[in-house]
């Protein structure tokens, strides 16, 4: 097609120098720009451009990376360029993960790992990022298919796996240990984990595995009535894991009672997934840049515009063995943060060396803020700020179990057990 | 508990609690937690048998006992339906429960995700959070799948989306 496009702009050239009448002229000029802006659509259409080597701040339309090396130059980011450094995983890819995927995507992240057991279907069409022809096609194959394209320069692995089934967990934590893309003392080869499944089960599960590798994740969550979301940063032993407490779901402001509930065929709209996934990798762009204040808490709802935060203390009774290990280590490793804070201080204080006061006649005195607001957080007993409300209710602890007699005396054998069962089962 | 019916109740309360709060990765407490699940599973098959409400039949499918495959059937208008019955127990099990999958449905209605897992959000998944780890696979069959059957195979069979099985040799037939 190129090869006739610019055939046809020499024809219009020749054209043009043969025709004495200069009326004509100013049609044919307007005949030679379609035929251009044709080779340049046509070009466009095939053309992926090839791997960048290193970030260029250099303003030119041609550099990808341009606006997003400005954020340096406007002082909002001390290196841009790192996150060529970062891997981030992304569990689920519905209509919030996908979208975060792009976003890191096109902000040049370094690897993304991606999971999900799905399908692209046309019902998914409601939301963004994935296209009809991709219909059939897993959502993780969809997706390495247009990130590559978006941006060549990401490192992309997909996996095709249910993680709440034990192979499906064995490879997950495998691909999150895996540090051949960057070598690490870390426990694990990712810098961040992001949960955008759409169901509790799966949550526990990205919990479990984060717990178990002392990973920092941040998790996600739309609501079926598709008007409310949330998201969580979540730090084994710091901060409240998903087991700590019953899940908080932002409460949508219509009394739930009288909402209907027929069915399970979730509402979703693409603006509040769209919204979701632009808060969840705003946070992770500051959390792996260290810009601005990273976001413990941060609900959504829709219907009144209104965005509660909070943070949350970790369960000292929490049900997930793994996340009270955390929690003893993070007590254990005080006095190395506070040591690591008073060296910060010091270097603070070094730079302004003269006392801002010489004297404190009323014995004022600066408490800090971070501590009165430490001091503060609801523990995840207390009661939730306004509009956030528990999704399930916690486990009843029972002092002592009935147990019923037969119980304790009948045959304690799991092969015996099993040929029992089958036994029943065969009439 | 209130809004459940007197015999699912009487039901529930003399199938044996379990005590051993075990997942899949957690070896020998593992294989403790399997045995109070075939006790439970064979005090509940029993009394259902007992009780003329024989209703599933369940097993694992391998050795570990992570997956269980099995029938379930529910009379309606005095005909039979059966469907094919299925389950992995999840590595966080038994902070969250079994997803029940019914693979023959999968498609046919919409209180049902996809795969085949019964919803089970409303009527269960609160029940089983505020009785974890005393509920095992009994339970959640009792509480979670036979109360899915009732309310959804009358509306499969009534809306024709579902056909007996004589109906379905007879018009396949002709």
């Amino acid at each position: 097609m190129d090869v006739e496009l610019k055939e046809m702009l020499d024809d219009f050239e020749s054209l043009k120098r043969a025709l004495p009448d200069p009326s004509h002229q100013d049609s044919i000029i307007k005949l030679q720009r379609r035929a251009e802006s044709l080779i340049s659509l046509a070009q466009s259409s095939h053309a992926r451009r090839s791997k960048v080597k290193d970030m260029s701040a250099e303003v030119i339309d041609s550099n990808p990376y341009s606006r997003l090396m400005a954020l340096q130059r406007m002082g909002i980011v001390e290196n841009y360029e790192r996150i060529r450094e970062f891997s981030v995983a992304i569990v689920g890819i519905g209509g919030v993960g996908s979208v975060a995927a792009e976003m890191l995507t096109r902000c040049g992240i370094g690897r993304l790992l991606l999971y999900d057991y799905d399908t692209v279907e046309l019902a998914n069409m409601n939301r963004l990022f994935f296209r009809p022809e991709q219909v059939g096609m897993t959502k993780t194959d969809a997706a390495v298919q247009t990130l590559s394209d978006i941006n060549p320069d990401v490192v992309l692995e997909s996996y095709t796996l249910n993680i709440t089934t034990v192979k499906g967990f064995e490879t997950f934590m495998e691909s999150l240990r895996n540090k051949s893309f960057r070598p690490s003392t870390h426990n694990s080869g990712v810098d961040l984990v992001l949960s955008c499944v759409d169901n509790y089960e799966a949550r526990m599960v990205v919990n479990q595995a984060c717990n178990e590798l002392s990973q920092t994740w941040m998790e996600s969550g739309v609501s079926e009535d598709a008007v409310s979301g949330h998201i969580q940063l979540l730090i084994p032993g710091e901060a409240a894991c998903f087991a700590c407490a019953p899940p908080l779901v932002v409460a949508s402001g219509v009394d739930e009672r009288t909402l209907k509930r027929e069915g399970v065929c979730a509402a979703s709209l693409p603006t509040t997934m769209g919204v979701v996934a632009g808060l969840l990798v705003q946070n992770t762009l500051k959390f792996l840049l260290k810009f601005g204040q990273v976001s413990p808490y941060l609900g959504y709802n829709a219907l009144k515009d209104y965005f509660p935060t909070m943070q949350m203390k970790p369960n000292p009774q929490c049900s997930n063995a793994a996340c009270l290990e955390r929690q003893k280590e993070y007590i254990l490793a005080k006095p190395a943060r506070d040591a690591d804070a008073k060296a910060k201080e010091a270097e603070a204080s070094n730079l302004t060396e003269c006392p801002i006061h010489a004297d404190n006649e009323w014995n004022i005195s600066v408490i800090d803020d971070s501590e009165i607001e430490r001091t503060d957080f609801p523990s995840s007993s207390d009661a939730l700020p306004e509009g956030l409300v528990h999704e399930l209710p916690s486990a009843v602890e029972f002092q002592k179990f009935p147990e019923p007699e037969e119980m304790s005396t009948s045959i304690d054998d799991l092969e015996d057990l099993r040929r029992q069962l089958d036994a029943l089962n065969a009439n | 508990m209130e809004g459940w019916d007197p015999n699912t109740k009487s039901t529930l309360t003399q199938i044996p609690l379990l005590t051993t709060k075990a997942g899949p990765r957690d070896g020998a407490a593992w294989t403790q937690r399997l045995k109070e699940e075939y006790k439970a599973l064979i005090a509940y098959t029993g009394m259902n048998k007992s009780n003329d409400n024989d209703w599933f039949r369940i097993s694992a499918a391998n050795p570990e006992g992570t997956r269980w495959t099995g029938k379930c059937w529910y009379i309606h208008n005095l005909l039979k339906y059966e469907f094919d019955l299925q389950f992995d127990i999840p590595v966080t099990y038994p902070s969250t429960a079994p997803e029940i999958e019914l693979p023959q449905l999968d498609g046919k209605t919409h209180k049902m995700y996809r795969g085949g897992k019964i919803c089970l959000t409303v009527h269960f998944k609160p029940l089983w959070a505020k009785n974890c780890p005393r509920f095992g696979i009994a339970h959640a069959l009792c509480l979670g799948l036979a109360p899915w059957l009732a309310a959804e195979v009358p509306i499969l069979v009534d809306s024709g989306m579902i056909k007996h099985k004589d109906d379905a040799a007879v018009s396949s037939e002709s």
